[in-house]
């Protein structure tokens, strides 16, 4: 018998490393449509994040708080440089601004009251301010976007902070975009647009250039509220180190840094991915910028960008943060990627809608369709009904609860009586990449790749 | 009817805003006249009554920023961003305007009698811009509603990514930017632009204005544009 009677049959099918399926995917949907894909949330690819660093709990060398007992301040104050009229809040997590257009009135009328029952703020988004998210907010942090949608005299004084905002981490350097299937009539006369066109917001502010002029509007802010409202500075994680050092230099009471994770409701995946930095890193040269101005505690920091965990929260505080911002955990809170939608007592399944856009619960990104089987990144009056406000800030309110008593946990754990005294020195990395970004140890070493020789 | 009168060489701006916010109103001040400016950011921003203020000088960049019903009149010139975001009133500035003239206005009537500078009316949201002299590049990008007459000429890229707005120009176009294109004046053309120079004080010929609006080419994703946009 030769031996080329029984050739031998392949047992593995070898896919390309380079050329895999979601790779010809996507060369096939660019060479069908001849334009990039847009969508939602914000990067998917695996990253360094949180996860990758561990807090070293109180043991003999540290005196740990009594877990359920002893009193943990999660109080934050935010905007103590030149405000007359700081923040106050009860907790230093606070949400991220989502435009109403984005979002269905009900979802931020939702975040309104959730945020003002736990003791947070909200923040507006591009597009202006809605009735429904002043009147439920106690606090209420109004965005002044390249855009100006919707911008208003009237808003900036009923507002109890100013967010000048530059960039966002899904998306640094590009502007926001609302498909048309959005652009509701509501949605078209607060934006002074026609309604059903595909919008594309400025990516640079109509009035000024450059830092120097930034610290001339953030004075003419200053000016028009008589010097009461903190003024916000909002990036997106780039270069970082520079950007928190302009920002302060140009007058912000609090710099809020985004990271690459930061959600988005349409945006071109390859921004997505592709440009910014991931919030571990961004994290760390805020701080480093901070410190380096001798600005740390005088400009407050708030961080956001896939903050998901009361843990998260923790080791964002302990990295050096004052608060942190949330918008696409809010929004799973809310119900996003669940796969039904909760109306008269009864839940009603959701998995045809979710197929209908070609994506199922758990990996949906179609904010940008306006069709969110769950109603929360809708205009469309019957969607939009699939979330109300009630069951939506219940949800949130949670949620939020969860988080902080998370973070409280942890704290007491490493022997502290506020969540702001958590430090650097109380965390450890796991991974090598984690401890280079982050600038602290590897687990069980003194080593900090590219500070500390091995 | 009260008048008051602010040295800027005197008394600190917050002062003089804060009393245009808080105390002209309260207390029925009709006009108020600032001395000194000497090129000052921020002079008159915010009004929030019908206020009339004269800037005696060169104001600085934001002169009469988000004015809503009140009066600015500047004279002398304007740095950059002048009545940015105003919601209604008026502001005239009888020099000459620098970038970011009326940017992103929603309503009130801007008038520049010398020439504005770079992004003249950028993201116009409504209200009325008239330029006596010419404007520079890239001015109204982007706008979104509202009018300008602009009575000598244009710089590069006029109207660029152009929504609803309407610009007149009596002078040369040095280019038109995407989507921005020269239409047919009609009667109700000639009518607004009569209006707006009357507005202004200005005199000029209708008909020797030019009409440019949107082609509405950009309103929707098209990949057959070859990213010619």
């Amino acid at each position: 018998m030769s031996s080329n009677e029984h050739p031998a049959k392949p047992v593995v099918k070898e896919e390309s490393f380079g050329y895999d399926r979601k790779t010809i995917d996507y060369i096939r949907n660019a060479a069908a449509h001849g334009l990039y894909e847009i969508r939602g949330m914000g990067a998917k690819r695996q990253l360094p994040n949180f996860d990758d660093l561990v807090f070293l709990g109180a043991s003999l060398s540290r005196y740990p708080l009594e877990g359920y007992r002893e009193k943990c301040s999660t109080k934050t104050v935010l905007g103590t440089r030149f405000a007359k009229k700081p923040i106050e809040l009860e907790i230093p997590i606070t949400i991220a601004g989502m435009s109403f257009g984005s979002l269905s009135a009900n979802v931020k009328e939702a975040l309104g009251r959730a945020a003002t029952e736990v003791g947070t703020s909200t923040t507006t988004g591009d597009g202006g301010m809605t009735q429904e998210e002043r009147q439920s907010s106690k606090t209420l942090v109004y965005q002044c976007l390249p855009s100006r949608y919707g911008f208003n005299p009237d808003d900036v004084r009923r507002a109890d902070a100013i967010e000048m905002v530059i960039g966002q981490g899904a998306k640094p350097g590009g502007g926001g975009m609302l498909l048309g299937q959005k652009v509701s009539p509501r949605v078209a006369k607060m934006r002074t647009l026609p309604a059903g066109i595909d919008q594309r917001s400025a990516c640079r502010h109509p009035d000024w250039t450059g830092p120097d002029d930034l610290a001339i509007k953030i004075h003419e802010m200053r000016e028009l509220t008589d010097w009461e409202k903190p003024i916000y500075v909002k990036v997106g994680a780039t270069r970082t180190f520079n950007d928190v050092k302009l920002a302060v230099h140009s007058g912000a009471d609090v710099v809020v840094v985004d990271g690459m994770q930061g959600g988005t409701a349409a945006t071109q995946t390859c921004f997505i991915e592709h440009v910014g930095i991931p919030t571990l890193a961004a994290v760390r040269q805020a701080v480093d910028a901070l410190e380096d101005l001798d600005m740390k505690g005088k400009v407050q920091l708030i961080v956001s960008g896939g903050i998901r965990t009361g843990p998260d929260v923790a080791k964002a505080l302990a990295m050096g943060a004052d608060a942190v911002s949330i918008g696409q955990g809010v929004l799973i809170a809310l119900g996003c990627n669940h796969d039904s939608w909760f109306q008269n007592g009864a839940h009603h399944d959701a998995t045809a809608d979710y197929a209908a856009l070609g994506t199922a619960p758990g990996y949906c990104h179609h904010c940008h369709t306006g069709k969110c089987p769950v109603g929360i990144t809708t205009q469309d009056a019957v969607l939009e009904q699939r979330l109300t406000s009630e069951v939506g800030a219940r949800h949130l309110k949670n949620y939020l609860k969860t988080l902080n008593m998370e973070l409280t946990t942890i704290a007491r754990a490493c022997g502290k009586q506020s969540v702001h005294h958590l430090e650097r020195e109380d965390l450890v990395a796991l991974t090598l990449e984690a401890a280079a970004m982050a600038r602290v140890p590897l687990a069980g070493t003194n080593w900090i790749p590219g500070v500390s020789g091995f | 009817m009260e008048r008051m009168s602010f040295d800027l060489a005197q008394v600190p701006l917050r002062e003089v805003n804060t009393f245009l916010h808080k105390d002209a109103p309260a207390r029925g001040v009709r006009q108020v006249v600032v001395t000194n400016p000497d090129g000052a950011h921020n002079i008159a921003v915010g009004l929030d009554c019908p206020v009339e203020v004269e800037v005696h000088g060169h104001a600085g960049y934001y002169a009469g920023g988000m004015n809503k019903t009140g009066t600015v009149t500047i004279f002398g010139s304007a740095g950059t961003g002048v009545a940015e975001n105003m919601m209604s009133g008026r502001v005239h500035v009888k020099g000459f305007a620098s970038n970011g003239a009326g940017a992103s206005m929603h309503g009130g009537l801007l008038v520049i009698d010398g020439d504005a500078g770079l992004r003249c009316g950028i993201s116009l949201k409504g209200g009325d811009i008239v330029v006596g002299g010419s404007v520079g590049s890239f001015s109204a990008f982007m706008a979104q509603a509202g009018r300008m007459v602009i009575c000598g000429d244009a710089g590069d890229a006029l109207g660029d990514s152009l929504y609803e707005a309407v610009l007149y120009v009596r002078g040369n176009i040095k280019s038109l930017g995407a989507d921005a294109q020269i239409e047919p004046m009609t009667e109700a053309d000639f009518a607004t632009v009569k209006e707006l120079l009357t507005a202004a004080g200005m005199q000029h010929d209708p008909h020797d204005f030019k009409r440019v609006a949107s082609a509405r080419n950009l309103y929707h994703w098209n990949a057959d544009a070859d990213q010619e946009y």
